[in-house]
């Protein structure tokens, strides 16, 4: 058992896990942050996705230890209060999920995605960005609708590399 | 009309949770003192269980039981059960072996479970299984149809010689040999229709308790139908009787017809709850899921179809082989035969038809309805007949079919269906309207000087939803009714409570069914709670799959709101001392008409609660219940439109344009119903030119991950152009048909039409892969 | 996943001591291609160092004639770096095909070739380029480095500074990827040398991990275009064949990528 410290959504946390307990597995069970999800086993699916110091990776593809001292956002830390970021309203109102498991994975991973393109974005490229996240139900088609919509709306600077 | 009611685009009610992470899904649950499940599976496809020897295991860390087949046959717990019987056409039942939930002698699939180790973490669990030593005595396997019917085939169950489940048939076989004898032109083709994996993202996964206080037991499960799992838990697998017996599917991920299913694993942790005196999780990693959740499809066809001279059809001869894999899962008996052969009459007048079914078992996981179940094969064979056909005889495809179509309703097929309602035409001009049919050529030639090769392909399909009335599937086999019932709780402030029988995941009904109330109340959406899913709070109900929420579940609340409406008309007409009769609801509110005297729906509500006014010997309250079984099935129908553009370098195929115009009756939320054509499109696009299950000689899956199974990405498939016609369901209030199949049902043959249209070469199987389609037009071997 | 001991390495020497002390110990650098192998228990280090806050590691130098790029250096960043991009914009193009833009975020270079993994991405560039793969202990060029698939020169108690990519006057990377697994089906680098030698290498193709196809490296030199490479014939022999594509479709592959990428080249 280790002692693994992150700060999550803002919030310092600290669990003692074993050194092969997976990023996810901590966010889920360690912290009982159960919005993120386990859709495969074989890193595909996305539906882990979380951001970590700033970039969105594959929470089922890190160890929690690999993450210590880290500073770590889930879907759970995405919205400010009661004000929904505006990646989370553009899928409400695209209707960008039906079941809803991956769409945690989806949305880091849009919100990540407009981030480094600075909201410069066309329907070829989000689809092409979305390689890595699985969605069994939408057929996509509204997915890419709030996420061309949310980066139109945000209108952010090109990212800083 | 309200701004929330009948047919708005209203944006989801459940969607806050999804959004912001607050979902509940089963693997969400943790209970104090929450012990894990391993199972331990079987690396080969047909084996003798010799011996289990499990003392390593117990003495690992953490590990507080490792339990086997033989103590489940021990415990009396009953084997799975297959929900339909269907007969074969000499009259004998169909015959089936004993499917254990865990195998106690024999395995006959890679993955069957033959033991679980249960431990405090999920880790010891999983490591301890790895110590379970099982011995095996392989036997041969045989993963296809062709090598179970071999002469030399291994046998798979003592009672189902020559691996034969069910020889079944239907349709008039001497009308339809005098059909072919007059035929002047007969298409013939062999079919296959791919074996597919289901695959909701969310995997299953099982939470039980058994509370020694009370005797009880609950089961948290990724399931579509949580009643029904309770009423088979109870009636046939001895879990408990359903009083004490909960079961709660929350938010689940996805089904497809894969999670209506009661599977070994639910019925072991329920089991093993009991003897270990301590909560039990299990959940599926997606290796697991491929290896053990029901398949789709596995159908090889030879189908035959006679035409007169002037190209109108005369008959439809069909043989078909079903691939049940080792066992008969709860539905799988129904898809093949009474999903799938009576279907086999399109929108086209076939006069007459005659199907036969094999069912066969095979050395692979258990096959059952995966979304369209029965109806996409039937789609796939006639639409790739009819396409053939029309390149065999010169015509335009589209001229084949509408000069084929069925045009007056109600229309009795040869194959037991009287299709209620439809304007095939309608639907077919919308289509060629929107694809602009008539610039095919132009855009043909203009993908050509790209170096591309452009093809368009059709399908007309329909499919029938709403399985029903109970009274006739009983008769055809079905071991339960397929009625679905609702109860209206109206709340003393005025909120509305709808209680379900149906069950969401995915398919919005928080918001479509709140959006009936809104209509009929004229309150708000927000006022309204749909509750469905937990068998506590709905006394019973039947589930959601076979797009039957909407035209089942809808009217069953239809029906309930009838009756607390009538009520509340009588609470109002009393209080503002008018007649019933001139009482109106109108925006919230009860009115009398030609006055203006009003009250608000939430007074109405308090009186019934009060009491203190109410219509001499009436009962106080306002909740009623309903129960509703359909009159017939609902035909949606429609037209699909593929085109591609094939790279022929690399065979790859590009969806450049989908067209699909459907008629699904009234749409109570175009925007909800749009979604479950897109991704039932996507599902069928993914079968035609992606998804394939692919099993080694010896019974391997070779497909049990996301590195070998190809699942749909967002840049596989193009944005997709819907339309709607539409000729309202007579069969219900609403006048719906369902939508949750119809994209699955009616994609796959158009994208192989388009492929073969553009390749010029009609022999092309699903998934249409770049390695086969280059090899279609190069003449080469694809793949190995 | 089973059990094991995570250490994070403050430096080189550290690292190395760390190993020694390890009975069947791992690197670990950005995770991508050893958690998911763990995960399927297909490997069981007792102990794994994390190599990727080591300060030298990471980090793209180039001058007039080479690229270096620091072995735990993140595809993401190699992908965006104006330095590669301006000098070797094949590798640019390359590193932002890996994978999809959460792998690319975590994983490295150096444990992208450190495996030869038959459908790796990076081990076509090294080859095609002939990069020198600098260790804590010596520099090994990329010929000598592939010795066959999940196969490499590296030894075992051997950690991967960094690659030094000569830069060539004209290459690209053209892929085609597996549908389900987007790992590459083929995946061909085609580079024409300052000193106007040309080097084809494919990965996603051969039994033995990447590999030279000297036939087209021939046409290449002889013209540098694609349409010098339409009539030269790749054969299936020792190539991949599996249930996404036959030998015969692989070596289809692997010409009509090469002219693909010429063409890219410009």
């Amino acid at each position: 058992m280790t002692t693994v410290s992150m700060t999550v959504n803002g919030r310092q946390v600290s669990a003692d896990v074993e050194d092969r307990t997976l990023l996810v597995d901590y966010l889920r069970n360690a912290i009982s942050l159960t919005g993120t999800h386990v859709g495969c086993d074989t890193s595909q699916c996305g539906a882990c996705v979380v951001h970590v110091d700033g970039r969105a990776v594959k929470s089922c593809t890190m160890l929690a230890v690999q993450a210590a001292g880290s500073s770590v956002t889930t879907i759970e830390g995405l919205a400010t209060g009661d004000e929904l970021h505006p990646v989370q309203a553009a899928f409400r109102e695209h209707h960008g999920l039906q079941c809803g498991f991956c769409t945690p994975g989806m949305i880091m991973t849009a919100v990540d995605m407009i981030r480094r393109h600075g909201g410069q974005l066309d329907e070829a490229t989000v689809r092409h960005e979305l390689e890595g996240n699985i969605c069994r139900c939408t057929g996509y088609h509204n997915i890419v609708k709030a996420i061309l919509d949310a980066a139109a709306k945000m209108q952010m600077p090109a990212a800083a590399e | 009309m309200g701004m929330e009611g009948i047919g708005q685009r209203v944006v989801r009610k459940e969607d806050k949770r999804f959004i912001t992470g607050k979902g509940k899904y089963t693997d969400d649950v943790k209970l104090v003192g929450m012990t894990h499940a391993h199972f331990v599976r079987s690396p080969h496809a047909h084996a003798k269980v010799v011996s289990i020897d499990s003392a390593a295991a117990l003495a690992m860390p953490g590990v507080i039981a490792v339990l086997t087949g033989a103590e489940l046959v021990a415990d009396r717990i009953g084997n799975l059960i297959c929900g339909w019987m269907v007969h074969s056409k000499d009259g004998s039942p169909m015959k089936m072996g004993a499917y254990p939930a865990m195998a106690p002698e024999t395995v006959r699939y890679v993955g069957q479970a033959v033991a679980v180790v249960i431990a405090e973490t999920k880790n010891q669990a999983r490591d301890a299984a790895e110590a379970v030593t099982v011995e095996y005595e392989e036997l041969p396997a045989a993963t296809t149809v062709a090598a179970a019917l071999a002469s030399d085939a291994p046998q798979l169950h003592p009672e189902a010689p020559g691996n034969r489940v069910y020889e079944w048939s239907i349709g008039d076989k001497a009308a339809t040999e005098t059909a072919f004898s007059g035929a002047a032109h007969v298409v013939s083709m062999d079919i296959t229709n791919n074996r597919l994996v289901p695959n909701p993202m969310e995997p299953r996964s099982a939470v039980a308790n058994y509370d020694s206080g009370d005797d009880a037991l609950t089961l948290w499960t990724t399931s579509q139908n949580p009643h029904v799992a309770r009423l088979v838990l109870s009636a046939f697998y001895n879990i408990a009787p359903e009083h004490k017996l909960r079961v709660i599917a929350p938010d689940v991920g996805g089904g497809f017809g894969s999670k209506i299913y009661i599977y070994p694993e639910e019925i072991v942790c329920l089991w093993a709850s009991r003897k270990v005196n301590r909560p039990i999780k299990w959940t599926s990693d997606r290796t697991e899921a491929f290896l053990t959740d029901a398949h789709g499809r596995d159908h090889v066809s030879k189908a035959e179809m006679a035409f007169d001279a002037d190209h109108k059809i005369l008959g439809l001869r069909v043989h078909t082989y079903a691939n049940f894999g080792a066992y008969m899962s709860l539905f799988s008996s129904s898809v093949p035969t009474y999903l799938y052969a009576t279907l086999l009459s399109g929108q086209y007048v076939i006069p007459a038809i005659y199907a036969e079914v094999d069912g066969v078992y095979t050395n692979t996981v258990p096959v059952d309805a995966y979304r369209g179940a029965g109806r996409p094969e039937a789609t796939y064979l006639l639409e790739r007949m009819m396409e053939t056909a029309a390149r065999q005889f010169g015509l335009d495809p589209v001229d084949l079919r509408r000069k084929n179509f069925i045009t007056s309703f109600p229309y009795q097929t040869p194959v037991i269906m009287t299709y209620d309602a439809g304007d095939y035409n309608a639907s077919l001009d919308a289509a060629l309207k929107a694809i602009d049919y008539a610039g095919f050529p132009a855009r043909k030639a203009a993908a050509a000087a790209r170096g591309k090769l452009r093809g368009i392909g059709f399908s007309c399909y329909i499919e029938a939803c709403g399985i029903a009335p109970s009274k006739a599937v009983g008769s055809l086999g079905a071991g339960v009714g397929l009625w679905e019932s609702a109860e209206v709780r109206v709340n003393p402030v005025g909120t509305v409570e709808v209680l379900t029988g149906s069950h969401s995941h995915g398919q919005g009904h928080e918001t479509t069914f709140a959006q009936l109330i809104s209509e009929r109340l004229g309150i708000g959406i927000d006022q309204v709670s749909i509750v469905h899913g937990d068998t506590d709070k709905v006394q019973f109900g039947m589930g959601t799959y076979g797009s039957r929420s909407g035209a089942v579940g809808m009217s069953a609340i239809v029906k309930a709101m009838d009756k607390v409406e009538a009520k509340a008309r009588k609470i109002a007409a009393h209080l503002m001392e008018a007649a019933e009769g001139d009482i109106v609801i109108e925006g919230g509110e009860f009115k009398v008409a030609g006055t203006d005297k009003k009250m608000p729906f939430a007074l109405v509500a308090l009186a019934a609660y009060t009491g203190h006014n109410l219509p001499d010997g009436m009962e106080p309250g306002l909740k009623e219940g309903a129960f509703y079984d359909p009159t017939n099935f609902t035909f949606p129908a429609g037209t699909y439109v593929c085109e591609v553009e094939i790279d022929a370098d690399t065979g790859k195929t590009e969806v450049v344009n989908f067209v699909a115009a459907d008629d699904f009756g009234r749409m109570i939320n175009p925007m909800i119903v749009e979604g479950q054509v897109h991704g039932g499109l996507a599902q069928g696009i993914g079968q035609a030119l992606l998804e394939g299950t692919v099993y080694s000689d010896d019974g391997q899956l070779m497909t049990a991950s996301y590195m070998d199974y190809c699942m749909p990405r967002a840049d596989d498939l193009p944005s997709f152009d819907l339309h709607h016609t539409t000729t309202l369901c007579p069969g219900n209030p609403l006048g719906i048909k369902g939508c949750g199949e119809a994209g699955a049902i009616g994609s796959p043959p158009a994208v192989i039409n388009a492929i073969t249209d553009a390749i010029g070469h009609n022999d092309m199987s699903m998934p249409a892969t770049p390695a086969k389609v280059w090899a279609a037009i190069h003449g080469r071997a694809a793949a190995e | 996943m089973y059990a094991t001991n995570f250490s994070r390495a403050a430096n080189l020497a550290d690292a190395s001591a760390k190993m020694g002390a390890a009975t069947d110990g791992k690197y670990l650098a950005g995770g991508q291609t050893l958690i998911p192998t763990m995960k399927q228990r297909l490997a069981a280090p007792s102990d794994l160092i994390d190599l990727t806050r080591i300060p030298d590691l990471s980090g793209i130098k180039a001058d007039a004639d080479t690229v270096t790029i620091g072995a735990a250096t993140r595809h993401y960043d190699v992908a965006t770096s104006a330095t590669v991009r301006g000098a070797i914009p094949a590798i640019a193009a390359l590193a932002a095909g890996i994978g999809d833009p959460a792998v690319r975020h975590m994983g490295t270079i150096g444990g992208s070739i450190a495996n030869n993994d038959p459908a790796a991405d990076y081990p076509a560039a090294v080859l095609a380029l002939g990069a020198g793969i600098i260790t804590d202990k010596r520099t090994i060029f990329a010929e000598a480095w592939f010795q066959g698939m999940f196969s490499t020169a590296l030894g075992t108690d051997e950690i991967v500074k960094a690659i030094q990519f000569p830069i060539p006057a004209k290459a690209a990377y053209a892929k085609f990827p597996n549908p389900a697994s987007r790992y590459a089906l083929a995946g061909v680098f085609v580079a024409k040398m300052k000193n106007g030698s040309v080097r084809v290498a494919a990965t996603g193709v051969g039994e033995g991990g990447v590999l030279r196809f000297p036939a087209l490296e021939a046409a290449l030199q002889a013209n540098w275009s694609a349409a010098a490479l339409a009539n030269v014939a790749v054969s299936p022999e020792g190539l991949l064949s599996d249930i996404h594509g036959s030998a015969e479709y692989r070596a289809n592959l692997v010409n009509v990528m090469a002219r693909r990428a010429v063409a890219a080249a410009g």
